[in-house]
């Protein structure tokens, strides 16, 4: 499966790499966000919860637009048919559209979260970058898999822009939750707090729960 | 209109009674033929008589709603899994990534069906496509689209191939060369669909008519007169 899965994965990459259409925007997407609220907010800076919240509903919502992209390929240009007509383990797909969208959550966060320290977070809070980069990874992860599971899903429909949000950031809500409760001791006025290491558990435990889930049901969802 | 069942061993194609609706609209009821391997049947039969619907749930690509299809000796769509890698789909569309070049393409479908990337080089030479096939699909030209289709559907060297209009936008030296890969002398069972009623009848060696989803025609190609197929159209 490992040699599929790569050849998906580069596929993928490349697709993105001569269009542009996914990580641009939702990098687009993340930084007029964090404008928006630092003057809809009508505050310079940031910290504890309320950052934290700013910086998870941002990139959640950023994620939902690769999210909607993630198969539109594979059924406007029949890939779905090239691919289910091949002698390969279907769960490739699944696994190949995770991996890619967590490589485009990656990417974005790679300059995104920079952008939010810069516009909207306190000078000194946000020092703790190894935690912060565990909630990011952990995080990733869940989102990647539920967002491939509901984009499989979601691009069978007509109404594929509606339906993936509608599905997907209510099973993104534990997601939110965990990584904003682990993320607010971070951003803290006056420098970060002690970690609270239980959230990563929790992501922990999403990502296990939600990667077996979808791992189960991924056949079924690219049968007509 | 009985089955007619071949004398060799499993057929390519053996369909019984099969039936396939969208919501409450019947696209294809009660078709039932069978297919010998190697042969060819000739599909003919009006828009929306259910030509594209047969040939997808051939393909595995969607399930009969009412009797027995079997491929290439594995029942549809419980065996399904049998057949993948073995059936080769020349659809109207050309199941290629339009940002892709020709040969990221054909490379990419040589990977999924465990196909020597060689083998690539080689279609694209014999199709005539050597000189576009660093070239984006979507700045091809329909004809050089198709002749890629062509190179994807074969690149495995299916023992079943399904043809939708192979040669549409084919100019005669592009029909001329991928005759060697779809035409009779490819070897494999070939269920095609055609509008040309003489050519259809020139390729086949059982022609199928469709009227409205219906089995109208199932006959030996040496039987059936132009003016039957046409009367599919009327």
């Amino acid at each position: 499966m490992r040699g599929t899965v790569a050849a998906l994965v580069r596929k993928d990459l490349r697709l993105e790499l001569r269009a542009f259409e996914s990580v641009p925007a939702m990098l687009m997407f993340s930084v007029s966000t964090f404008v928006l609220f630092r003057f809809g907010l009508d505050r310079s800076s940031l910290e504890g919860d309320l950052a934290a919240g700013v910086l998870w509903v941002t990139l959640l919502l950023a994620a939902v637009l690769g999210m909607n992209r993630l198969f539109v390929a594979e059924r406007e240009q029949g890939g779905f048919d090239g691919f289910l007509m091949a002698p390969v383990d279907r769960t490739a797909l699944f696994v190949s559209k995770a991996l890619v969208l967590l490589g485009f959550l990656l990417v974005v966060e790679l300059a995104a979260v920079p952008a939010f320290v810069l516009l909207l977070l306190q000078p000194g809070a946000g020092q703790a970058l190894p935690e912060l980069l565990a909630v990011l990874a952990l995080a990733d992860v869940g989102i990647a898999v539920v967002g491939t599971l509901i984009g499989a899903l979601g691009v069978q429909t007509r109404a594929r822009d509606l339906i993936i949000p509608l599905m997907a950031l209510p099973l993104l809500v534990p997601v939110a939750i965990a990584a904003a409760e682990a993320t607010a001791p971070l951003f803290a006025a006056g420098g970060a707090e002690a970690f609270p290491a239980r959230w990563l558990v929790v992501l922990a435990l999403y990502d296990g729960v939600f990667g077996l889930l979808a791992y189960a049901v991924f056949d079924f969802l690219l049968e007509e | 209109m009985a089955i007619t069942a071949p004398a060799t061993s499993a057929p390519a194609v053996a369909l019984e009674g099969v039936g396939r609706a969208y919501g409450e609209r019947v696209a294809l009821r009660a078709v039932s033929f069978a297919l010998p391997p190697g042969a060819t049947v000739a599909v003919f039969g009006a828009n929306g008589a259910g030509k594209t619907t047969l040939l997808r749930i051939l393909a595995g690509l969607l399930r009969p709603h009412a009797g027995r299809a079997a491929v290439l000796g594995a029942e549809l769509p419980r065996e399904a899994w049998r057949a993948r890698g073995r059936v080769g789909l020349l659809a109207h569309e050309p199941l290629l990534y339009r940002d892709l070049t020709v040969r990221e393409n054909l490379r990419f479908h040589a990977r999924l069906h465990g196909v020597d990337p060689a083998r690539v080089q080689a279609l694209c030479d014999q199709v005539g496509l050597h000189a576009r096939a660093d070239d984006p699909v979507r700045t091809l030209s329909r004809g050089m689209t198709q002749r890629a289709a062509i190179c994807r559907a074969v690149l495995h060297e299916p023992e079943l191939l399904l043809l939708d209009e192979p040669l549409a936008n084919l100019d005669p030296g592009g029909a001329l060369a991928v005759a060697p890969l779809i035409g009779r002398e490819a070897g494999p069972a070939r269920v095609l669909i055609s509008h040309d009623a003489e050519q259809g009848l020139a390729e086949a060696d059982w022609v199928l008519g469709l009227r409205g989803g219906r089995q109208a025609l199932w006959a030996p190609a040496a039987q059936v007169e132009l003016a039957d197929v046409r009367g599919l159209y009327a």
